[in-house]
Parts: C-alpha cells; sequence; structure tokens
C-alpha cells in the first residue's frame, strides 16, 4: 500500500485547485468550531470532553450491558435488532428483507458505517436500486467516489465540477448556482422519497434506557428517510450505544459545535420503533442492524479501546495540518484524516496500512481538538510499536531496524558518539543524496555545521 | 542557555555522558532501542537536582513517554517519576522555578515566535516565552497567524514523507514571512532545523534563533 499511498499523497499535492478547496474548506470549518468552544461561548467546554470522555468510557467498558439493554427497549417499542458481524450479513439480511416485502428501491440517509460496507454496492450487485439523499453523498455517488470527509463528503468538489456532472448525469443544463443545484437534486430526490419501499440511515447515538435511535442532519433527508418509506433499517456500529437519554445532553453540545461550528444542527430526530397507533407518519417496521465489522478486536487493548468512543465529529481532520494537505482520498480506506490514520490500522490489521500511522508530524493538534479526548497520537505511537513488531516478524525493512539499533548502541557509548561528530564535523555532509539524507534535501537546505561541539566549547572554559 | 543560566547565579553542570533521549526510536516504533537510551539517560542524570532542556519536544519525551516504555519495571519506574519532577523545559524554568521574566537581554530586531507542537500541547509552554520575549530590549514580537500549526518536521516524517514534510514547511514559512520578521525564534532546535531549511531553500531572508540566543543576547 505504500507506494499507492505515496502516489495519491503526492498527486494531491501537486493539485492547486484541490489544495485551495481542502484548505479553505477545512479552515472554514476550523475557525467555525473554534468560535463555538471559545470560554466565552462555551464556558464548560472543558468539563463537557471530560464528562463526554467517562460516559464513553463507561459505555464501551460495558458493551454488552447496554447493548441488550438498548434490544430489550427497541423490542418493546415494537423493533427488531438484528447483530451482524460484516458487510455481507448486512447486505444478506437487507436482500432478504427486500425480497420478502417485494422492494426494490431504497433512499439512503448518510453513514459511514455504511460505506465502511459498502452497501450501496452491494445491493446495487443485486438488482436494488439503493439511493443517497444527503445532498454531498448523493453528488459523489452520480461521481462515483467515496467519501472525501467524515462530515463533508464532497468537501473537496468545487460547484462547476457539480454543475458538470449534474449536466452529464441528470440530463440538466449547467447549472452553477449552488442553491438552484441544490433545487434541482431536491426535485430529483424528492420523486425517490416517495417511491421507495425501504429507508436506510445511520444512527449518531443509540439510546439503550430508550431503545432510541438518535439522527442529527441538517439537510432533512434522514427525518424523510426514516419515516416516509414503510420500513425503516437504521445500521450502527456497536460502539454507538450510550447509556441513557440524559447523556445526549453532553453530547449534543459537543458533536455540531466540533462538526461544523453549529450550536445545534438542524434536525436531531429520536426515533424508536415503527408508527404506533393513532400517529401519522414513520415506518410500519423497524430495525436495527448492529454491526461488528471488526470492532469487537478493538475491545481486548485497554490503551487502544478508546478509539471506539468517536462520534465521527471530524474536528480532527479539520485540524490536522496532514489531512489539509493530502485530502481524504489519499487514505487508503473509508476514513480518513487522525481518526482514520487510527481506525484503519486497527479494522484492517496493520499489515494493510502500515504507513499510515507514520504519516503523522504527532502534533498533537487532532488530541486537542477530540470531543471525546481520543489520546489519537498516543495510539499512533502504539500503532508505529506494532507495525515494527510485525515487521521483525515478517523479517521486512531489516536495514532500518539495523540503523535504529546502531542508534542505540552509538547513543549509549558517550565517547564514541563525540568521536562520530568529531570526525564527521571534519568532513562535513556527505556528498551522497540517497536515502534520508537525499529526502532532506529534496525539500530544504542542511544546516551549516559548527566548528565545534557543545562538549569542546564546554571543555574550553 | 548556560550563559543565561549562569547570570541568574545558578551553577550549571554538564554530565558529559548525555547523548540523546530517545525520541527518534520512540517515535519511529522501536520502543526496545527507545527503552535502551533511556535508561542511559536516567543512569546520566540520576544525580541532577534540576534538568534544565532547551527543546520542548525532548522535555515531553521524558515527562510523558518515559514512563510508558518503563510500565512494566517498577523499580524504573518509580525512578522515571522521581526524574519528571525535575525536567523542566527552558522557558518555563526560567518563569516558574527562576521566577524571572527579565534576563537583561538586548536585541534590536523584529521577531516572530514559532510555537512547537510538543512544548505547546504537551507541555502547555505558550506565555512563558513570549513572557521572556517581552522583556527583551528592543526586541518587538509580532505574532504569525495561525500561530499553532506544525512546521511539518516531526522527526523521521520529515524523511519518510519528505514531500508532505516539505509542503507544511512552506505553509509555516508564509505565515512567517507575512509577519515581516527579520528572525524566528523557538525553543524547539527540531522544529528550528526544518524551518531554516525552508527559508534557506526558499531564498528567504529570514532567520532562525532559539530563545536561548536571545535570551544570552546583550
Amino acid at each position: 500500500m505504500t507506494g499507492e499511498f505515496d502516489r495519491k499523497v503526492h498527486d494531491t499535492l501537486v493539485d492547486a485547485k484541490l489544495q485551495l478547496a481542502v484548505y479553505t474548506a477545512t479552515a472554514r470549518l476550523k475557525e467555525k468550531r473554534i468560535e463555538t468552544v471559545s470560554s466565552e461561548a462555551l464556558p464548560d467546554y472543558q468539563e463537557l470532553r471530560t464528562q463526554a470522555n467517562a460516559i464513553k468510557k463507561h459505555a464501551i467498558d460495558n458493551l454488552d450491558h447496554y447493548l441488550e439493554e438498548f434490544e430489550r427497549n427497541v423490542v418493546a417499542r415494537g423493533g427488531k435488532v438484528v447483530y451482524c458481524k460484516d458487510g455481507s450479513e448486512v447486505s444478506d439480511f437487507v436482500l432478504g428483507l427486500a425480497r420478502e416485502r417485494a422492494a426494490h428501491l431504497i433512499v439512503k440517509s448518510k453513514s459511514m458505517t455504511t460505506e465502511e460496507v459498502d452497501l450501496n454496492e452491494r445491493l446495487e450487485h443485486h438488482g436494488l436500486e439503493s439511493v443517497e439523499t444527503d445532498l454531498g453523498e448523493y453528488i459523489l455517488q452520480l461521481a462515483h467516489e467515496r467519501p472525501y470527509h467524515i462530515v463533508a463528503p464532497a468537501l473537496h468538489m468545487t460547484r462547476y465540477q457539480v454543475a458538470d456532472l449534474f449536466e452529464r448525469c441528470l440530463d440538466v443544463p449547467q447549472e452553477t448556482v449552488i442553491e438552484k443545484q441544490t433545487a434541482l437534486a431536491r426535485t430529483v430526490l424528492r420523486q425517490k422519497f416517495l417511491a421507495a419501499d425501504i429507508g436506510i440511515s445511520g444512527a449518531n447515538f443509540l439510546v439503550a434506557d430508550s431503545g432510541a435511535v438518535v439522527i442529527i442532519e441538517n439537510e432533512g433527508n434522514a427525518r424523510l428517510t426514516t419515516t416516509a418509506p414503510k420500513i425503516h433499517i437504521a445500521v450502527a456500529g456497536i460502539e454507538k450505544v450510550i447509556p441513557r437519554a440524559q447523556d445526549l445532553a453532553t453530547f449534543l453540545k459537543l458533536l455540531a459545535r466540533s462538526a461544523t461550528g453549529q450550536l445545534l444542527s438542524v434536525y436531531t430526530s429520536f426515533l424508536a420503533g415503527p408508527r404506533r397507533a393513532g400517529e401519522i407518519d414513520g415506518p410500519d417496521e423497524f430495525y436495527v442492524v448492529l454491526l461488528d465489522n471488526g470492532r469487537t478486536r478493538l475491545l481486548p487493548d485497554k490503551a487502544k479501546r478508546q478509539s471506539l468512543y468517536c462520534i465521527r465529529c471530524g474536528a480532527c481532520l479539520n485540524t490536522c495540518p496532514v489531512y489539509r494537505k493530502i485530502g481524504g482520498h489519499s487514505f487508503p480506506w473509508v476514513y480518513s484524516g487522525p481518526i482514520g490514520a487510527i481506525l484503519t490500522p486497527q479494522f484492517m490489521g496493520v499489515q494493510h496500512s502500515p504507513a499510515l500511522p507514520f504519516a503523522s508530524s504527532l502534533c498533537g493538534a487532532c488530541g486537542e481538538v477530540c470531543p471525546v479526548k481520543i489520546d489519537i497520537p498516543k495510539i499512533l505511537l502504539e500503532l508505529r510499536s506494532e507495525v515494527k513488531k510485525a515487521e521483525t516478524r515478517e523479517k521486512q525493512n531489516r536495514l532500518e531496524r539495523l540503523g535504529f539499533q546502531g542508534f542505540a548502541w552509538l547513543m549509549t557509548h558517550p565517547r564514541i558518539f563525540e568521536m562520530v561528530g568529531r570526525i564527521g564535523r571534519s568532513i562535513g555532509w556527505p556528498k551522497s543524496r540517497r536515502g534520508p539524507l537525499g529526502a532532506w534535501l529534496s525539500e530544504r537546505e542542511l544546516p551549516p555545521l559548527p566548528a565545534r561541539s557543545f562538549r569542546e566549547m564546554w571543555r574550553r572554559r | 542557555m548556560t550563559e543565561v543560566l549562569e547570570q541568574l547565579g545558578y551553577q550549571v553542570d554538564f554530565p558529559e555522558n548525555q547523548t540523546c533521549c530517545g525520541q527518534p526510536a520512540f517515535n519511529s516504533g522501536y520502543r526496545a532501542e527507545a527503552r535502551t537510551v533511556a535508561r542511559h539517560f536516567l543512569k546520566t542524570f540520576e544525580k541532577s537536582e534540576c534538568i534544565v532542556v532547551p527543546s520542548g519536544s525532548c522535555t515531553g519525551m521524558i515527562t510523558h513517554h518515559f514512563a510508558e516504555l518503563f510500565h512494566k519495571e517498577p523499580e524504573t519506574l518509580a525512578r522515571v517519576h522521581s526524574l519528571e519532577q525535575r525536567v523542566w523545559e527552558f522557558s518555563t524554568f526560567l518563569t516558574q522555578v527562576a521566577g524571572v521574566e527579565d534576563v537583561g537581554a538586548r536585541l534590536e530586531r523584529v521577531v516572530t515566535f514559532h510555537d512547537g507542537c510538543h512544548a505547546l500541547r504537551e507541555l502547555g509552554v505558550k506565555d512563558a516565552p513570549r513572557k521572556l520575549l517581552a522583556r527583551v530590549r528592543g526586541l518587538e514580537l509580532r505574532e504569525m497567524t495561525p500561530a499553532e500549526e506544525c512546521c511539518g518536521f516531526g522527526g523521521t516524517f520529515a524523511v519518510k514523507f519528505s514531500e508532505l514534510s516539505g509542503a507544511m514547511a512552506r505553509t509555516k514559512i508564509e505565515a512567517i514571512e507575512r509577519t515581516g520578521a527579520a528572525t524566528v525564534v523557538s525553543v524547539d532546535p527540531s522544529c528550528l532545523m526544518q524551518i531554516q531549511g525552508a527559508l534557506a531553500r526558499a531564498g528567504s531572508g529570514v532567520g532562525t534563533m532559539h530563545l536561548a540566543e536571545v535570551l544570552a543576547s546583550r
């Protein structure tokens, strides 16, 4: 993967238009976040983060208990819970249900969890039509691309690119005014909502004590997806469960601020069970698919388990100087940015993307903005160590290992360390421009070598 | 640094066996090698009363990550915890231990200050260097925007992902040059090496100085 990763990083770095689009969009999100969590705007911000971290820790440490409680309460409200190990189990369930109910058209609201398992592709492969209804996701579905960003999936595209795309795919005249583009998509999608047999959503939170699925959005498409069709299926990772409805008081204050710099997103929906007698809207059938897809693999490791606290706000992406340069599509899996750099190796195995934990300057900005206080830099360091252990087992990268063994030896032999320094200063920087020295020189000059070391100056005093 | 400390009346000792804190190995995933170097550090500075470090990044390695390296060795861990209390980043030592802001320095220059990420985020060093710079006669500090963004060094990151690291450095030096400062100052030599290298490559006239060099100017 290293070669492909490096190539994508390079392609993004040399694309001036893309650089500007990503840098500007993330700057806007970043600044809005800073405004809404400032000590004037939200005096108890740090306490809320501590509280959110404590709730998530408690929920993940007692995951089995809360998942069972959630399931009991979903069933009590007339819904059903389906446990799925992986993507093929999710698509088998949806396909089976679609077959039984003779369903053909599915509308979908935004969900990173379904992106994880390529749900649209799996369903379309079996002849179902599955339409994304979040504007950004709809644009990407037409463009056959995966989300560039956890929260703002089409962040990298300009309105001119969208105009071309709509002209080509929807057979409409060029339209570059964003409001008019939205109206175009709305017209197409409204027909889909009215005709859809099944609505598939994700979930921001699963509330154990009430059996409710909480969905937070700005466009209203998730509300339509979950209430217009006769069947609603919510697909959620098992880590989304929180103990009590009142815990949302903490998370709702943090999520929108961290994600988009809003005080609250436009729609916050609490969905619990199918439509009851006397209610005028809501589905006839309500399912919650609880997806593992590698999550339980993270549970035994107490240090890295906190990766599951993530509420997918994207704040770490917007603030990350690496993400802002290399963008979302350089990352090898659906999750990008700092959170992607720790989730991908853990979900897929460190061998899947060994370069990823190293593609960070460890500046710590991600950990600083994380609303649930995931110590991302610490986990990156843990993963680096795991990659090196795996390389040793596989007898890979032996030259580098030898280099660091030599480093450790030299640093524990101060006299020889001093001698090497003296010789180095007398002969100057090597003329060879290969290896790490060449990599340094490709972007920067070398510092001038001093005539004497500090040691020598110290002794001469 | 030794000049500044001695002027304040401190007796400075330089244990000649010192080498490195082991961070390059630790950050590269080589924990056994990092442990070997960290052990050497522990032994070298076992008897020192206050260990003043001219680098936020090295300070962070010692005070935040040594404990991780030795979490399975209770005896060494106890030594680490004792050491942690005695290790100080240079500017923090001056403002908190020595209790000074004016060290009597003079430098006629417009400077900007670069926050090293580990100093800033691991150690919370933000005000100390600025307070010290504010008291340097003839010096004007102009803050850059954004001030808190990484310079792209990141140890081996700088050579493993050199093109990316270089792009990050360019964003940094654009922010530096917008201030119109003649010199960029930092408490981290590694950031300064990256920034200096990138400034030189860009043909910029802006120079670099460690905070200690500024404070030793007369």
